[in-house]
Formats: structure tokens, sequence, C-alpha cells
């Protein structure tokens, strides 16, 4: 079974005030869809049971009275509908308007193929799992360091593009604390497919104290191992990519990993944030995710050990 | 003068044939031997790209399977929509409108013969020349969208999206002729009598569909030769650094692809059009407003592009506009869909595998169109753009309108192409697995996309809700395979061994049943007089062939046929037509090397390529003496 944060990214069961919108919104759409459907078949179906000797029907006006039938139920009664469908519809388009005069709580950044999080109100640089505060409406920019990727939780709300070059900006709300899947829909390359985040959302109380946590620099290694293990992260090269707030690591590549051990997932939402996961993925990251930016990391057991204690230690 | 029928089809054979040796093979431009190769190599392409569509449905089977690399998942992906929308759906309609255009106005061929043999070989050596990336590992994976800046140099620097963009390139060079060849034939070729109001609905529709595809098509042209500059020449026309823009693509990409779309089903609305008539045995109801709606079809395609782009960030106010054009284009869609209704309502029908495929169209269309007004709506839109919803939703309008048409079109029109009749018996399985299979592996990927399985990704979690309808889905597709298989294996059967047909078979009302089966190389001895919009319904056979003694309609003295005028068809002219030439060939085979000099950065090669494509061109119009005209009828 799946141990991974979120359930199943249903989108006709929302958790959020914009998800239920499009919801009911999608249940009318549906409804409509297979009534008429429904009423094509039958049409179709009505021939099959006819006299196959009754020709047609040559009464005088037979053309123009052919005509008229085409042009109402070809054309007329969908217009009215369609009609009626559109309007109904632009209840909604505005859904995710932003208001011109406020700033973003959460700027995400794309790469491929992980999400950068970050909070510019306070502060904190995160990865792959975005904390908001249930019941609050968070509004987020979307930017993008390389391709075009696409946010979307189905359950909080609809999809957006981050696109380079541009910031485009919109909002979630959760109704209640949870987990909530979300996922890149838009392909990005080879590990598309990977490419998950989290959003969790927390009661406001749990929200103010996961920011304080997140707001202090990493915590200095509390044992030798953790100690020994932060050189081999030096030594290895992890520090090229990743940085370690207050422990001297300042990479820009990769996910940021000041409190990497609080996290939920490993990989943008692949494996779970456990020793075993974690020791795999970063001898064998190319084996786990073909195509990601993170090497195979070479080291000895030994090594291996006191990076994953040091990670640990992280929180 | 006298003649006898005897000596003017031996007069006419003199003229038109074309030797059966390899030469003539290489330089042959009867319309109905590229008709026919167009519809072979279109169908070779579908069965590639079905491959491609096998393999990934083994990979999707179960959650976390490692078949494939994500890499070859992606080339698979991006080959498998390439080929069915450039290589199979628009050449195989391109090979009917080839096989069936002249026969249906009443000529002897298309309007520019060397031009559509060009138009073939062209299309051949694209395909081949896009297939041969398989070769060096290196095909296409930035889908058929093939979106940027994913494609751009610094994210793919391998050549796959070189071969994809020149491929396009080379493509839309045939495609282009094509229609220009397609409009000509259709508006100054007709028979005389033809009117505009008397043209078949087949005619309307790639009337209209040539016309899209020259409006269209220079936006796909231009965006990959922008692309191909931004990654050999280091221009920046999308790149966001240097000024350029990461959404022009899109805009360019999607203002030819949406009106493709209509490109390829309005031709299959036709063959619709013109076959279920036939198989309920009246006429098509409310007949000029499904003309009417094809033309509209084809103007208003050219207004929705942006509904494919509702999760870029758009202003709302043109995100409305668009979603309201999206609403417009369903009526005469629904026009259409209710006069065909009501014609079978009305007729007596015969229950042919044709007309199965014909229903079955009917039934998978809808739901396509259906599923195709839910993603039209902006906000919806927003949650089932790039799912496996719009999988769903894409294929049922493409297998619906364009396979299922086509298929109908083959076992409608197969006798008047051989002379022989496909297995009914067979027909009915091929129907049956490829409906059911059809329908079982592609509607439940509207429940994956609800379940939000995004689309592109080469596998998914277990436990995601994801897991049966996967399985389901792989299981519909391989049914669905095994039916478009055994359809054929009836097409190889029955081209060799199927009963005799005779000239019309069906009872079929248009121009092309007049003619024997196979129709002879000339198509018709005398160029026919059309009074009615069914001539072979309403008129006596001898009135529509007309007799041998009159020689403004006969046309001996040369590869002639008759020129008329637009909205009248009233004979204007004598065409001389062009005779078989090797120059198409070699042109073709030059701009070939061309494509892969460019390709592979070989100047010289292409200086040389360039010069043997100008040398050939120059051949091509080289006056050639005209044809002996001794021998005249005595």
């Amino acid at each position: 079974m799946n141990e991974l944060p979120g359930g199943i990214p249903n989108m006709l069961a929302p958790r959020g005030i914009a998800a239920q919108h499009l919801a009911t919104l999608g249940w009318v759409l549906i409804v409509i869809s297979i009534i008429v459907l429904i009423l094509v078949l039958i049409a179709l179906l009505v021939p099959l049971g006819r006299d196959r000797e009754h020709g047609v029907d040559h009464e005088p006006g037979y053309k123009a009275r052919e005509h008229t039938f085409v042009l109402v139920i070809g054309a007329a009664i969908p217009a009215l509908i369609l009609l009626g469908v559109y309007l109904y519809s632009m209840k909604d388009i505005g859904l995710w308007e932003f208001g011109s005069h406020s700033t973003a709580d959460v700027e995400v950044i794309g790469h491929q193929f992980w999400w950068e999080v970050r909070y510019p109100k306070l502060g904190i640089h995160t990865a792959n799992e975005i904390y908001i505060p249930s019941g609050t409406r968070v509004r987020i920019a979307l930017m993008s360091s390389d391709v075009i990727h696409s946010f979307w939780v189905p359950q909080l709300h609809g999809k957006l593009d981050l696109i380079p070059g541009r910031v485009n900006r919109f909002w979630i709300e959760a109704d209640s604390a949870g987990q909530y899947r979300g996922e890149c829909a838009e392909f990005c390359g080879p590990q598309h497919a990977h490419m998950d985040f989290t959003v969790v959302a927390v009661p406001k109380g749990e929200f103010s104290r996961w920011a304080a946590e997140q707001q202090k620099p990493a915590a200095p290694p509390a044992d030798p191992a953790a100690a020994e293990g932060r050189r081999a992260f030096q030594f290895a090269g992890c520090a090229y990519c990743h940085t370690v707030n207050g422990n001297g690591a300042a990479g820009r590549v990769g996910p940021d990993l000041t409190h990497f051990a609080s996290r939920l997932t490993i990989g943008a939402g692949m494996l779970p944030n456990t020793r075993g996961a974690l020791a795999g993925w970063v001898v064998g990251a190319q084996h786990l995710k073909p195509g990601v930016r993170m090497p195979d990391v070479t080291m000895s057991g030994e090594e291996l050990q006191a990076v994953l204690a040091y990670l640990e230690g992280l929180r | 003068m006298g003649v006898t029928a005897a000596s003017l089809n031996e007069r006419l054979d003199f003229l038109w044939e074309t030797p059966r040796t390899l030469m003539g093979a290489l330089t042959t431009v009867d319309h109905k031997t590229l008709g026919k190769r167009y519809l072979i190599t279109a169908f070779v392409f579908l069965c590639l790209g079905g491959i491609e569509a096998a393999i990934m449905r083994a990979q999707l089977a179960r959650p976390g399977e490692h078949l494939l690399s994500p890499e070859a998942y992606n080339q698979l992906f991006s080959m498998h929509g390439t080929t069915m929308m450039f290589l199979y759906a628009a050449p195989v309609l391109s090979g009917f409108s080839n096989y069936f255009v002249p026969l249906l106005v009443g000529s002897r061929d298309l309007s520019y013969p060397r031009l559509n043999a060009f138009s073939y070989w062209i299309f051949l050596f694209a395909g081949v020349f896009l297939y041969s990336s398989f070769l060096v590992g290196a095909a296409p994976n930035g889908g058929w969208f093939n979106y940027v800046p994913l494609t751009t140099r610094p994210f793919d620097p391998g050549i796959n999206i070189d071969f994809y963009n020149i491929a396009l390139i080379f493509l839309s060079v045939s495609t282009t002729v094509g229609a220009i060849n397609f409009i000509v034939t259709i508006l100054r070729m007709r028979a005389p009598g033809m009117t505009l109001g008397r043209m078949p609905i087949y005619l309307w529709s790639t009337l209209s569909t040539s016309a899209v595809i020259l409006f269209s098509l220079p936006a796909l042209t231009g965006a990959c030769l922008m692309l191909e500059l931004d990654r050999r020449l280091g221009t920046h026309f999308f790149d966001p650094n240097g000024g350029g823009s990461s959404l022009l693509w899109q805009h360019l990409f999607w203002a030819f692809g949406h009106p493709w779309v209509y490109v390829v089903v309005l031709p299959g609305f036709g063959i619709v059009s013109m076959a279920l008539p036939v198989f309920v045995r009246r006429p098509l109801a409310a007949f000029e407003y499904v003309a009417m709606s094809t033309v509209a079809i084809a103007i208003i395609g050219f207004g929705v592009w942006a509904h494919h782009m509702f999760a870029v960030g758009l202003p709302t106010v043109g995100m409305g506009f668009f979603s309201a054009a999206s609403m417009i284009i369903v009526l005469p869609s629904g026009i259409s869909v209710t006069a065909w209704l009501l014609t079978s309502w009305t007729g007596r029908p015969v229950y042919t595998t044709s007309y199965l495929f014909i229903l079955g169209f009917l039934v998978i269309f809808v739901i396509g169109g259906l599923s195709g007004v839910i993603t039209g709506i902006v906000p919806f839109d927003w949650q089932i753009h790039d799912t496996y919803f719009v999988v769903a939703h894409l294929h049922y309008v493409l297998i619906g309108a364009n396979l299922f048409p086509v298929v109908a079109g083959v076992y409608y029109w197969f006798p008047k192409m051989t002379g022989r009749l496909m297995s009914e018996r067979i027909g009915k399985w091929s129907f049956w697995l490829m409906f059911i299979g059809f329908n079982v592996g592609f509607f439940p990927m509207h429940i994956a996309g609800i379940f939000g399985m995004p689309r592109r990704v080469y596998t998914y979690y277990e436990g995601m809700g994801l897991d049966t309808v996967n399985m389901v889905e792989t299981i519909g597709a391989y049914i669905f395979a095994v039916g478009v298989l055994v359809f054929i294996v009836n097409v190889i059967l029955s081209a060799r061994h199927g009963p005799l047909s005779g000239a019309n078979p069906w009872n079929g009302a248009t121009l092309e049943w007049s003619t024997p089966s196979p129709p002879p190389p000339y198509n018709f001895e005398v160029i026919p007089v059309v009074t009615t919009r069914d001539p072979m319904w309403d008129e006596p056979l001898e009135n529509i062939r007309g007799g041998n003694a009159d020689p403004s309609r006969t046309l001996t003295s040369g590869r002639e046929t008759l020129t008329t005028s637009v909205m009248h068809a009233r004979p204007v002219g004598i065409l001389h037509m062009a005779e078989d030439s090797i120059w198409p060939l070699l042109l073709a085979l030059s701009l070939t090397i061309l494509a892969y000099s460019s390709l592979l950065d070989v100047t010289i090669v292409s200086v040389v390529a360039g010069v043997a494509a100008l040398l050939s061109i120059g051949g091509w119009f080289w006056p050639e003496p005209v044809r002996e005209r001794e021998g005249s009828i005595s």
C-alpha cells in the first residue's frame, strides 16, 4: 500500500472552497453530458426497431420540415443549454484572482524535478512541502527556474502553470487540517512523473510553531557521528548543491536541507522520509529516479551512516 | 464522326496508362495509384503508432512498472502523437481525397498531377526521416506539442528535437501542395452541371479542410523554423532571458494545432455524409445545413486555440472569449449529427459493416464532443487540463471521428478501388472488437483523470486509485488493437479473394459509382454531365455518361480534361494534364538529403542537395514535346 502523505488527489472530493466550487461545476457538466448522451443513444437505436420497408416520407414540404427539425434539435436547443452552462461557469472564472495589491505569502519555484518553497514574509526556505494554516486563504506566486511546470493540488484548487520569465499568482485554501497531494501537471522532462509535493494544512497555532522552528538555523550536530556526517556531507560534495543554513553549506541547485528531517518525503513526494529510503536515495538517486539532477553519491558505509545521522538531526 | 467504344478506350488507355515497369512506378502521376499509396503508407504509420501505444500500455498496466526507462517512454509518447497526427490522420484522408476527388468531380485527374506525386514522395520521406531517429536512439522526446523551453537546446541538447522540427517543416510542404491541388480541382474541374449546390458533402469537407491547412500550417512551419534557429543559431524567439517568450510557442502551435483537429476530422464527417445515405437508402437530410456546417467548423476552428492554454494564466476576459468560441463550434457539429440521425431514422438501413462503423462513429464522437464541452468550460478545465480525462477526450474525438469513418470509408469504397467486396463476416468481427475494445480501453481514462492522473507520466504510484483503471485500459487497448489487425487482415484477404463487386455494389449515388471497378486510368471515357445532387439515383446512366460522339467530351487529343467555372461548373476550357515524370521524385529525394545534411550540419552536402533540388525543379518545368497526336480515331 501507499505510505506517502496525502490521499488520492480526487478533484471531486474537494477539501477547500475553490475546489468545492469546481467540483460542483464538474458534477453539473457531467450530469448534463450523461443525459444528452442517453438521448442520443435512444435516437440512434430508434431505427433498429423500425419497419425496413417503410421508405422516406415524400409528402410535400418534408424537406422544409427536415430543415426545421435539424436546426431546432441540432442547434437551437444545444445553443440554449450551452449558453446556460457557459453563463453558469462564468461565476467561477474569477476564482483564482489574487487581488492586485496583495503580496504573496508563499513563493513556489519549479525546478526539474522538485518544488522550491519560500515564505518571503517569514524568511523560510523549504522544498516539496507547503505548510498552510487551515481555513485561511494563502496567496501563492508561481515561478520557474527552468522549463514550464504546473502547480496542481486537485483537492484544493485547479492548476496553474509555472512559466519561466513570468509570475503567475493565485491562492489555495484548505477547509480543515490535513495533508493534500500536489502534482506537476505539465510535461517537464524525464521525471515529470515524480514531481509531487504535499500541502500540509494545520491549525493556526500549530502553523506558528512550525514557522518558528523553520526560521531557526540548522541544529548543530548533536553527537560525534553526526559531526562526522557533517564533514562527510561537505567532503562528498553535497554542499555544492544543497544549503544547510548555519552549517556552512550554501548550494542552490537542490532543495534546502536546513530542516530536512522535519519533512514527510524524499525525492519530491517519491519516498517516505525514513532512514532506509534516505540511504537508498543518497547512493542511488539515479536508479530510483533516472534523470534527476541528484547524482549517485559514492561513499563508504561508515560515511553513509554518518551522513544519515547528520541529516536525521536536521529537525 | 462515329466512334466505337472499343477504339475510344484503346485511345484513352494509350494516352493515360502508366507502363507497369519500375520506371512507371517511380514516374506515375496517376491520382488513383498515388491515393492507394497514401492510404497504405498511412496505415503502415497507424500500425507503427499503434505499436508504440501498445508498448506504453504495457508499461502503464501496473504501477511502478520498469519495462521502459523514462526517456524511452517519453520518446514513445512523443512519436505516438506525432505519428498519429501527422503521418496517419491527415495523410489517410489525403489518400481518400487523392483517389476520390477526381472521381467525385468527374475529372480525369487532379489539377496538378506532378505536384501530387511530389506531395506523396515528400510525405513518405518525411516519415522515413522522422523514424530514422529511432536508429540513433534519438527520437523526438518533447511530445507532439513540443513545448519550449523544454525543447530548447539547454534542456534538450541532442538531435531529438531537430528530427521533429525538420521532419515537420518538410511534411508541411507536402500537406500544403496537396491542399492547393484539392482546392483548384474542386473549384475548377467539376463536371459540367455540378454547381456548388450539387457538390457532394465529401468535396465540401475536402475543400474546407484544404483551406484550413493553407491558413493554419504556416504557424507551425514558422514555429519549427524559429525553434530551429534558436537551437542552431542562438536566436532568442523563445528564450525569456533574451527578450523572447516561452508562451509564444504555445500560441503558434495551437493556432495551428486546433484547426488541425478539424483537418483530421472534417473529411471523416465527409465520408459519413457520403456513405450513410447510401446505406439507409435515402438522400442526406438537411444537405445544405450539413454543407454549411462544414464550412462553419473550418472557420470557427481558428478562434478556439487558447482553450488549450487555460492554465497558463491568461487574462480572464480572454479565457471567457475562447471558452465561448469553443461552445459555439459545438453547434455546427450538432447540426451535422442531427442530420445524420434524422437521415438514418427516416431511411431503410442496411446493416453493412461500413454502416456499423458509422453508427460506432456517432456514439464515440458524441461522447468525445460532450467531454469536449466539459474541457472547454474554463474553471473546470483548470482541474481536468493535462490529465487522463483529456487523453480520453482526444482519443474519443480522433479515433471516433477519424479512424472509425476511415474504416467505414474503406469498407464502402474498397470495391471501387479493387473491384472486390470485403468480407462482411470478418468485417463484423473487426467492428465489434474495435468498438468494444476502444470503449473498454479509453472510457476508464476519464476516471483516471478525475482521480488526478496527469498526462505524459511514465508510471504512477500504487494505491492511488489508479491500479484497476489502468489495467482495464491496457486490456481494452489490446482488444482494440486486435480489432484493427482483423480489419487489416480482411483488407489483404479481400483484395485477393473477395467476390467481384461490379461497378456499383451499394447502389451509391455519386459519380465515382458510374465508372467500372476499379476505374480505368482515365476515370471517365466521356466527361460526365450532372443535373442533380445524386446523379446515380436521379438520372439514367446513359445521361451521365453521354455518347461517345462528342469530341468536346471525349477529349482524346492528349491527356486532357475539362475545366469549368467556379460557381456553376460551365465548361470554360480544356486542360492539358502533365505526363508522368521522374522529376517530382528527384526533387523530393534532393530535399530529403537536404533534411539529413541540415540535421547533421554537413554544409557541403546541403549545398549539393540544394543545387540538385533547383535542377530538379528546372527539369520538372522543362518544356516537353507534346505527346504525339497521331492515331486519331477513325
